[in-house]
């Protein structure tokens, strides 16, 4: 625990300047002395944390939270392949776009979950409330997270849960209406909303204690 | 002592020029509420020039606005390429499914011509409507995004920051591809009598890239580009922030600066003293379900904090109302803008 904390900074810089080299040098260096889901959850996640936080306190730009999180992807798929054993054990975990194309918040949260040592389905994008019910029963998923871009498509969600019909789904809402109004995703009956990748991986992990 | 009541043209060009004028201009960019006002979808409501010249001009009338806003939607120049949009019943027209799906497309992309894209001229054609109507008095605000911007729905937004971070020469050349495209667009709107442009640039906000790749990218394009728009711009980063980088903003010739509700706007209006005219800051999400008690509260924080001075018009800090706002949250706005807007702004109630 201890050595990892040290490299938090250096881990962290190398990610803001793109420096592919040094991150994998870092996680190989880390992985010698640590198992890799230590890695994960106690480096890797610490740093997407950080990065997350800064970006919604302005500190850090969008392009910076996105790139991190997919070098870090990349880097822990080496050291814990998806169907690797020690990946955490979870329930089924979706995430989709609603009714829009505009997939980067999608793309920056599967990253930094995936990053994190979590596993979960990529659904794509411009789903509706048909297809999205269909999906989810289909798969049995029971964490579903949901981006949207536009408000009336925040507000259909409500629609789509209740056209679900099953309250064990947990709906974990992100995306720019949600960030702009505090209280939208308790109007909607979401689980939780998150605002940033910081704030994604605290609630799973949170849920994953309880269900 | 109330001054002599000012057109809206005045109220504008007075404050553009850091001067007080007879009270704040109020900028309600509704570009979707004229199709409630003719009571028609969104779709039919943007099918014809002839719409829009009506909605806008009942918007003006019913809130006392101090523009003319003939936007039609985003994705319209996405329409100019070939891309496609997607519309909803409740929410602005939405752009497809990314038209460049592999990025060597790039090297055969040519730029639409405007006389020859059919999709934009009735854009031109209710510019060239509002203009005779309206004349001088009151200011009509077109758009273009911009060429910096305008790629999140050319590629998607995921492929637009891999362009931009690894493939340089391609990225440059899309830009350039785009520059050409956005400076005949927006003089194309001058020339059918807008009277400024309004130049979307979400993607330069240090909301979305870091200062030091802004000045390496969207500050340079932007700079090119407006050089060569033959009329005033207004920047608006369209909810994104800016506050680290308003004085490279006001160095690339615009004149006005759309600002984001998540950053101070008293600050704001500090760092573009004398600069740049601030526009902004309602939130227009959280406008949905503002109180009347709120919404007065809210605009007369915003004009206390940057209306003294002059350099200052109320508006939401997207560019763009969401349909769902009802119409009494705008009415009230309107009231509270008239209330508390008079110069010299009354800085303690």
């Amino acid at each position: 625990m201890s050595e990892l904390k040290f490299m938090v900074n250096e881990f962290e810089r190398a990610l803001l300047t793109l420096d592919r080299l040094k991150v994998e040098e870092l996680i190989s260096a880390a992985v010698k002395m640590n198992a890799p889901v230590h890695v994960a959850s106690e480096l890797v996640t610490e740093v997407l944390y950080k990065i997350g936080d800064d970006w919604e306190k302005g500190r850090l730009a969008l392009s910076q939270v996105y790139m991190s999180g997919i070098i870090c992807e990349e880097v822990i798929d080496k050291i814990l392949p998806r169907l690797s054993p020690l990946r955490k054990n979870q329930p089924k975990m979706a995430i989709a776009v609603f009714e829009d194309y505009h997939l980067l918040g999608k793309r920056i949260i599967y990253s930094s979950l995936r990053a994190s040592g979590f596993e979960l389905t990529d659904l794509g994008g411009g789903l509706t409330t048909e297809s999205l019910v269909k999906i989810v029963k289909e798969k049995e998923i029971k964490i579903l997270l949901l981006s949207v871009l536009m408000l009336p498509s925040a507000l259909r969600i409500k629609n789509f849960k209740e056209e679900l019909g099953d309250p064990d789904v947990k709906i974990i809402v992100g995306g720019a209406p949600f960030r702009f109004d505090n209280e939208l995703w308790m109007e909607i009956g979401a689980y939780a909303m998150g605002k940033d990748p910081h704030e994604a991986i605290e609630i799973v992990t949170k849920l994953m204690g309880g269900i | 002592m109330n001054k002599k009541a000012m057109s809206s043209m005045e109220r504008v060009l007075t404050t553009l020029s850091h001067k007080e004028p007879d009270r704040v201009p109020l900028f309600l960019l509704a570009a979707m509420h004229g199709a409630k006002e003719l009571g028609v979808t969104i779709k039919d409501y943007f099918s014809k020039g002839d719409n829009v010249v009506e909605g806008q001009l009942r918007i003006r009338k019913k809130y006392r606005n101090d523009c003319i806003y003939p936007f039609f939607y985003t994705p319209l120049e996405i329409e100019a390429f070939g891309g496609s949009v997607i519309y909803s019943e409740d929410g602005p027209p939405n752009a497809g499914e990314p038209f460049i799906t592999d990025v060597n497309q790039i090297k055969n992309l040519q730029p639409p011509r405007v006389k020859d894209t059919k999709v934009l001229h009735k854009v031109l054609e209710s510019i060239q409507k509002l203009k005779a109507t309206v004349k001088d008095e009151v200011p009509i605000i077109a758009v273009v995004i911009s060429p910096f911007s305008l790629p999140v729905m050319q590629l998607g937004f995921e492929q637009y920051l891999n362009l931009m971070h690894l493939h340089t020469e391609l990225f440059e050349q899309l830009i350039k591809i785009n520059e050409e495209f956005c400076v005949d667009w927006a003089n194309a709107q001058l020339e059918a009598g807008a009277t400024a442009i309004c130049f979307f640039d979400p993607v330069s906000s240090t909301t979305v890239i870091p200062k030091e790749k802004y000045l390496q990218t969207g500050f340079l394009s932007a700079r090119h580009t407006i050089a060569r728009i033959k009329g005033p711009t207004a920047t608006h980063f369209a909810s994104g922030n800016c506050l680290p980088i308003i004085d490279e903003v006001a160095q690339t010739g615009t004149a006005v600066i759309g600002v984001s509700t998540f950053e101070d706007i008293g600050v704001i209006k500090e760092k573009c003293k004398n600069k740049l005219t601030v526009l902004g800051n309602l939130n227009g999400i959280e406008m949905r379900r503002w109180t009347p008690e709120q919404t007065q509260q809210i605009v007369k924080n915003a004009i206390t904090q940057a209306a003294p001075g002059g350099g200052f018009i109320l508006s939401d800090n997207h560019g763009e109302i969401p349909f769902l706002v009802p119409e009494d949250v705008l009415l009230e706005i309107s009231e509270a803008v008239h209330t508390y807007g008079e110069y010299p702004i009354r800085l303690h109630s």
